[in-house]
């Protein structure tokens, strides 16, 4: 039987038209800004000025503090200016502008297309090369990885599981990378367990990716200690906690880290990403990003350098329909709604879906009929609907009782609501109220 | 463009896909109904529509000054079930009242649907019950059984305490030709509308199952002590409004709990209370009390139990 996660779960029509396209390199166009806050934690302090000369790969935002990362240049040419751009958050954020002037890489960089298997540096040097590459999370949390690989004193990793699974409707851009790149992949699976000191990993990739899923399987064939799991389709699987419980049947408690239970979750983009840094001197320059929606022309996924305006892309695809209502940069469950197509496509964009103008607008919210069917599906065993009640009515102490921390943002609630409530917005909102009250009593205390 | 937070899909579920989806589930019901009453079936049925759907807009449209929401098919329900719980011959007067009850004092006084705290349809019942409690316990007899006028008949849970020997055959129970309330008649129409409801993840088994578990459990301890048709676990289960409440009543989204956990206390509360009603109260049947009773407690069941928690579930890998 497929394994699976057990507590809620929704199953949205997976959409996955841009399946069966090849990844496409993209032309570079004249311009690309590259944002210094492309992860989680502090932006980066920019070490280039107007007028300096980079090349691809040339450092250009320096990490500030532990939980940062580096940004490099994505193209060769001129620094134009340092200067405020919208971001995908809707943010006027501080951001690199670059005239681009032909394609010249870093010496450094190993551009060939040569598999390296052999890896003899050692953990620390390993996590010093990600380091410097500024790889983060590349599933769309952008989460620094060089600290993610870093275990907190005390905590021993045991088991590193490889993120496979692309939960989110219409993406395809993970799947190609397991298509078109499988034993690069599985070579950085061997760095990271190197890095971690494991000697187990399992790749985990729904079932509706059979043909990932072979490609896989002939492969951990030669490399001991690496195993493939095929999942039950269901939605939020590719979230952390839910992956963890499909695979080894372990649940992270409630306000703990995977570590807590062995576990150390890598996207196979990220995993890519590592193996270009510590094999290929290659750092974080370009991601593939799929580029769909219902009515879009050509649904592709795209490798694109970081920093190219989302309107690139999208004439790519053949160019934004007609019937356009919402841009969204991610998934359609979790991705972001953009203001603007000027806004660069960064470490964290893992697609570009077009939503027509028809299924843009929610509808309007009626009274809750307590069907319970939000309480059914929360994949963190939650009650969205008293949660959102809580909020509403600022009952903070309650929302806390009540583990609004724990939620996720996965959005089943919302999708699932057959009254159309925002339970999510709710959620959020309370979420981030009651965590600044925690923040608060932590330094009283 | 549009800009709104996450998710930027829909399931497409609507509160009206799930109130059709129950009307669907009551057709087999209603067949039976048809075929044992005839006409009258249909007449008690269609006017107790008209009624709570006419008593709905007026009042929202008039006395609330909202736009009217009957369309969302919950006022159509609470018709059919109110139809379904009363005997065919009902005088139309007094329906019409049980139906104004249900809409107008049950539901649309404490905000319309979402808001009540009893079920409409349970709560004009028992409106009508201790009411006009004549013409409420008068059934006629089935039609195809042969008397044509409307001649009064005990029901199966009438004769159950006082005349044991004119109890029909299980089989005739669970198709359902006898004597009682339109709706309840069968319980193999209404176990197929069971079948459809949770097929299409309307409700969940929790209710349904917890309250008939209860009710077999109960009578069978009993049984196995002293076995005699009043203790038979299987008359309990298909007669009366057993079914009929257990399956449609009591898993009214509104007024049952939200957690699996509540959901299966609150269908052992109702198992428990209806039996305690059919074996030792002055009322041959329970099952409209024990709901309306364990529908008070809701709230209560809603906030001491939670979901499984992630993190709670022990380890199995």
């Amino acid at each position: 039987m497929l394994k699976t996660f057990r507590i809620g779960g929704i199953h949205p029509k997976d959409q996955k038209i841009s399946a069966g396209s090849a990844i496409q390199p993209i032309a570079i166009p004249n311009q690309v800004i590259i944002p210094l806050g492309q992860h989680i934690g502090a932006p980066c302090q920019p070490v280039v000025k107007k007028g300096d000369t980079v090349k691809v790969g040339t450092l250009i935002g320096k990490a500030v503090g532990f939980v940062s990362a580096n940004i490099h240049s994505s193209v060769s040419g001129t620094v134009l200016k340092i200067d405020r751009s919208v971001d995908a958050s809707g943010y006027r954020r501080d951001a690199i502008f670059i005239k681009v002037e032909g394609d010249e890489w870093e010496e450094s960089i190993d551009r060939s297309p040569d598999l390296k298997k052999e890896c003899t540096l050692s953990s620390k040097d390993i996590l010093d090369k990600i380091a410097a590459a500024g790889i983060v999370g590349m599933g769309g949390a952008t989460f620094p990885t060089h600290v993610k690989l870093t275990p907190p004193p005390g905590l021993t990793p045991e088991i590193l599981i490889i993120n496979g699974v692309e939960c989110e409707p219409w993406l395809t851009s993970d799947h190609r990378l397991m298509l078109e790149k499988t034993e690069e992949i599985m070579v950085g699976i061997t760095i990271v367990m190197k890095a971690l000191n494991v000697d187990k990993a399992i790749i985990g990739i729904e079932n509706n990716k059979k043909d990932a899923i072979g490609k896989f399987a002939e492969y951990t064939k030669n490399y001991p200690g690496i195993s493939i799991q095929a999942l039950k389709v269901q939605y939020p699987q590719g979230g952390e906690k839910q992956l963890i419980d499909a695979l080894t049947g372990r649940q992270v408690p409630s306000g703990a880290l995977p570590i807590s239970v062995g576990a150390v979750v890598q996207n196979v983009g990220t995993i890519l990403a590592i193996y270009e840094a510590v094999q290929k001197n290659k750092p974080l320059v370009e991601r593939v990003i799929t580029v769909t929606g219902k009515d879009v022309k050509q649904p592709c996924n795209i490798l694109s350098r970081l920093g190219i305006p989302v309107a690139i892309l999208i004439d790519m695809a053949g160019g934004l329909p007609e019937t356009t209502g919402k841009i969204v940069s991610g998934g359609p469950m979790m991705g972001k709604a953009l203001a603007t197509m000027d806004v660069p496509v960064t470490k964290g964009t893992s697609g570009i879906l077009i939503i027509p103008t028809l299924e843009a607008k929610r509808k309007a919210m009626k009274d809750c009929i307590r069907c319970a069917k939000c309480v059914s599906i929360c994949p963190m065993g939650l009650n969205p609907t008293l949660l959102m009640n809580l909020t509403e009515f600022e009952v903070w102490d309650g929302a806390e009782k009540q583990r609004i921390t724990d939620c996720i943002e996965c959005g089943s609630c919302s999708y699932t609501c057959p009254a159309d409530r925002p339970l999510l917005d709710y959620i959020r909102l309370g979420k981030s109220k009651v965590n600044t009250i925690i923040r608060a009593r932590k330094t009283n205390a | 463009m549009v800009v709104s937070p996450s998710p930027h899909i829909h399931s497409g579920d609507t509160i009206q896909k799930n109130m059709y989806g129950v009307l669907i589930a009551l057709i087999p019901a209603f067949l039976v109904a048809l075929y044992v009453f005839r006409l009258n079936a249909l007449i008690i049925t269609a006017l107790a529509v008209l009624f709570c759907v006419g008593f709905e807009y007026l009042i929202v449209k008039y006395l609330m000054k909202k736009t009217p929401t009957v369309l969302d098919g919950s006022a159509i329900i609470t018709g059919v079930l109110l139809a379904f719980n009363v005997p065919s011959n009902l005088p139309v007067w007094i329906l019409a009242l049980g139906c104004l009850f249900a809409i107008g004092v049950v539901k649309l006084s404490f905000g319309g649907l979402g808001n009540n705290i009893f079920n409409p349809a349970i709560a004009g019942r028992i409106f009508l019950l201790i009411s006009f409690p004549a013409q409420m316990t008068v059934w006629p007899a089935p039609e195809t059984a042969g008397a044509v006028d409307a001649v009064s008949s005990a029901t199966i849970l009438g004769n159950l305490k006082t005349n044991p020997e004119l109890l029909p055959s299980l089989q005739t129970m669970f198709l359902g030709i006898e004597a009682g309330s339109l709706g309840e008649m069968s319980a193999l129409a209404l176990l197929l509308g069971f079948c459809w409801l949770l097929w299409k993840k309307i409700i969940t088994w929790h209710i349904p199952i917890a309250i008939m578990g209860t009710v077999i459990i109960f009578t069978g301890i009993l049984y196995l002590f002293n076995p005699i048709p009043l203790y038979h676990p299987l008359i309990h289960l298909f007669s009366g409004g057993l079914m009929l409440g257990a399956i449609f009543m009591a898993t009214d989204y509104v007024t049952s709990p939200m957690t699996k956990k509540g959901m299966l206390i609150y269908g052992a509360g109702i198992g428990f209370i209806t039996m305690a009603i059919r074996l030792w109260g002055a009322y041959p049947e329970g099952v409209s009390f024990a709901i309306l009773l364990m529908n008070a407690f809701t709230p209560l069941i809603n906030n001491y139990t939670t979901p499984k928690r992630f993190g709670e579930v022990v380890k199995h890998g």
